[in-house]
């Protein structure tokens, strides 16, 4: 991977409150990137960070290998797509495009052809002698996003690219969003508090919690193999069980004592030692449920509870078993054609169980949620 | 729901109150009655005299010489002063937001006999410049109010986003925030120049000998009922003026 945007121990506080706190990122060239996290995890800070508006406590920023930490926003070599837009609303919408152009005084030739060709890109041609407050929603976007790119950034930064925008139109969005940056090929930033967003416009994500970044990953092994829990519960649902490891076995798996519950079988990604504390996490739709006992042997968990409630969802279901003081959440994909599909009511009796390789070990230190 | 007549006898009301004066001081300006008591025939006599009354004229110049002056310079400094006080937070600033606010709300006997004392204690003799501090002094405050709101309503990322294309901070400041507040510096220009044109109390310490402006030329004519028709037809070429300024302030104020 080659270090196009590098992040390199960027700290930034507000007063007492450490926004950024030590992040430290590398993100390649061409490479759509997401900073994902709940509102107040410092994600627009370091945004803020990069483009220039807001100076580091600590830490450098590296693009293509310039340290550009201290310049101010008119020379960095990135620019910003704004939450709100940010359009000029005095500028018509081919003026708002050519403005960073006339602002690094290309020549006039230079400046038409780019806004031009850009205009076409983001298909507004027809609208480019509109005024902003004459466009849509969407239309004001792909606005802002062909100011940002007519001037060639190295790295293109998008605030919340979509959170403006109703729901259909943010489908629209995704799309559009994808396709720009395969026909451009810039490097794109994405800042979102919407894990499905960032699932599907970037190929990797960080997530961020309180100034910090809790994990750099894909979105499959950010779902599949989240390393803490808030990763866990902000990147779909999860079920937890603190334990003890009791017997650890071969390849990695181990088997954990859960109070009030048995102790199934599971693969921990890091070193577990005997005896030690531990913290599980099952996603809900990796639970099966069956009226009988599951044909028992020593590569299946098994647990005996009761059904509490049920949702409906059309595609699946989902139901609260009570087991003991564990409330476990079980999703059930509705297919006819799978054998031993079952369709308990509220108050039966069921077994759940899930694969070894289903479970997963979190991070030991990391507090309850 | 029964619709009542009240609302809208009450606006006619005030609408004749308000403009009916108006209406009688336009039609004496064309009749040929000295005094305005009846209709004796239309005439465009009093127009006449007034075209010839160079005395008035004299007075209309050195009021829109002042007006002119004094509403360009409390512009600049009312747009420096708001930017100001909407910028910066401090003990200083809410002293400057009292004196800035201060002028709107004192009394204008109080401000010109202030001034007045303020020019004999330092020895400045009253005439053309101190009417123009004086009128820059309170059409400051309008000024400065005007754009504050604009400011308060402004889109600060719109400069963040200036930048990040490549302006400067003085470029983003040209580019982007003075055209977007232009139309609430030229509101509040034309509010300054239609105060400091009708002034009458302030002016009235201020002015010195040859400084009659258009208000204290009108107070000494009144004195004399030989040129009341003359005041008359001043008055309703007044009139059109204001209500043109007046559309064209409306206009802008409208337009963001």
């Amino acid at each position: 991977m080659d270090d196009f945007l590098v992040i390199d121990r960027i700290s930034k506080s507000f007063g007492p409150l450490r926004a950024v706190d030590d992040v430290t990122l590398s993100v390649s060239r061409g490479e759509a990137f997401s900073l994902l996290g709940p509102s107040g995890c410092g994600k627009t800070t370091l945004l803020r960070l990069i483009a220039g508006f807001e100076r580091p406590g600590s830490g450098r920023i590296l693009v293509n290998g310039q340290d550009i930490t201290a310049l101010p926003p008119e020379r960095r070599p990135v620019n910003t797509v704004f939450q709100n837009y940010a359009l000029f609303p005095h500028l018509s919408v081919w003026e708002n495009v050519a403005f960073g152009l006339r602002m690094s005084r290309r020549p006039r030739e230079e400046i038409r052809g780019g806004v031009d060709r850009m205009l076409e890109l983001v298909r507004l041609s027809e609208h480019a002698r509109k005024r902003p407050a004459q466009l849509s929603g969407g239309q004001k976007q792909r606005v802002a996003i062909a100011r940002a790119l007519v001037n060639r950034p190295q790295v293109l930064l998008l605030d919340e690219p979509l959170a403006a925008l109703d729901l259909k139109l943010r489908q629209h969005m995704l799309k559009e969003l994808n396709t720009i940056h395969e026909q451009v090929g810039t490097t794109f930033i994405y800042v979102t508090h919407d894990q499905g967003e960032a699932m599907n416009l970037s190929g990797r994500i960080a997530v961020m919690n309180v100034g910090k970044v809790e994990q750099v990953d894909t979105p499959e092994r950010l779902y599949e193999t989240p390393r803490s829990s808030f990763v866990a519960t902000f990147i779909g649902d999860a079920n937890f069980f603190t334990g003890t490891a009791v017997e650890l076995q071969h390849e990695g798996y181990v088997r954990v004592m859960v109070e009030g519950l048995g102790s199934p079988l599971v693969l921990s990604n890091g070193a577990v030692t005997s005896n030690q504390t531990l913290r599980l996490m099952v996603r809900p739709e990796k639970i099966s449920l069956t009226l009988k006992h599951p044909p028992s042997g020593e590569r299946v968990n098994a647990f005996r509870g009761i059904v509490e409630d049920i949702a409906y969802f059309g595609s699946h279901t989902r139901y609260r078993i009570r087991a003991g003081e564990h409330s476990i959440l079980a999703q059930l994909q509705r297919s006819r054609f799978s054998g031993g599909e079952i369709d308990p009511a509220r108050g039966t009796e069921v077994w759940m169980t899930f694969h070894p390789d289903e479970g997963r070990v979190l991070k030991l230190e990391d507090a309850a949620p | 729901m029964k619709r009542s007549w009240f609302p809208a006898l009450l606006t006619s009301g005030v609408i004749v109150f308000l403009f009916v004066p108006l209406v009688v001081l336009v039609t004496n300006s064309f009749n040929a009655s000295r005094f305005g008591g009846g209709w004796e025939g239309f005439t465009w006599g009093w127009y006449e005299k007034l075209w010839d009354a160079d005395e008035v004229w004299e007075s209309v110049r050195i009021t829109l010489k002042i007006a002119v002056s004094a509403s360009l310079a409390s512009m600049a400094l009312g747009t420096v002063a708001a930017h100001a006080l909407h910028r910066f937070r401090s003990w200083l600033q809410s002293a400057h937001s009292m004196l800035i606010t201060l002028p709107l709300v004192m009394p204008d006997i109080l401000m010109g006999m202030s001034l007045l004392a303020l020019f004999v204690l330092t020895g400045i003799e009253t005439g053309l410049i101190t009417i123009w501090v004086a009128h820059v002094t309170f059409c400051l405050s309008f000024v400065t109010m005007v754009v504050l709101g604009r400011l308060q309503d402004f889109d600060f990322t719109l400069i963040d986003a200036a930048r990040d294309l490549g302006a400067t901070r003085t470029q983003a400041v040209c580019k982007v925030l003075l055209p977007l507040l232009l139309p609430g510096v030229l509101a509040g220009g034309l509010l300054a120049f239609t105060l400091s044109v009708d002034d009458y109390v302030i002016t009235f310490f201020v002015s010195g000998p040859g400084t009659t402006t258009l208000p204290l030329r009108v107070a000494s004519m009144m004195k004399t009922s030989r040129s009341l028709p003359v005041i008359n037809a001043l008055s309703t070429l007044l009139i059109a003026s204001t209500f043109l300024i007046a559309a064209l302030s409306f206009r802008l104020q409208r337009r963001s």
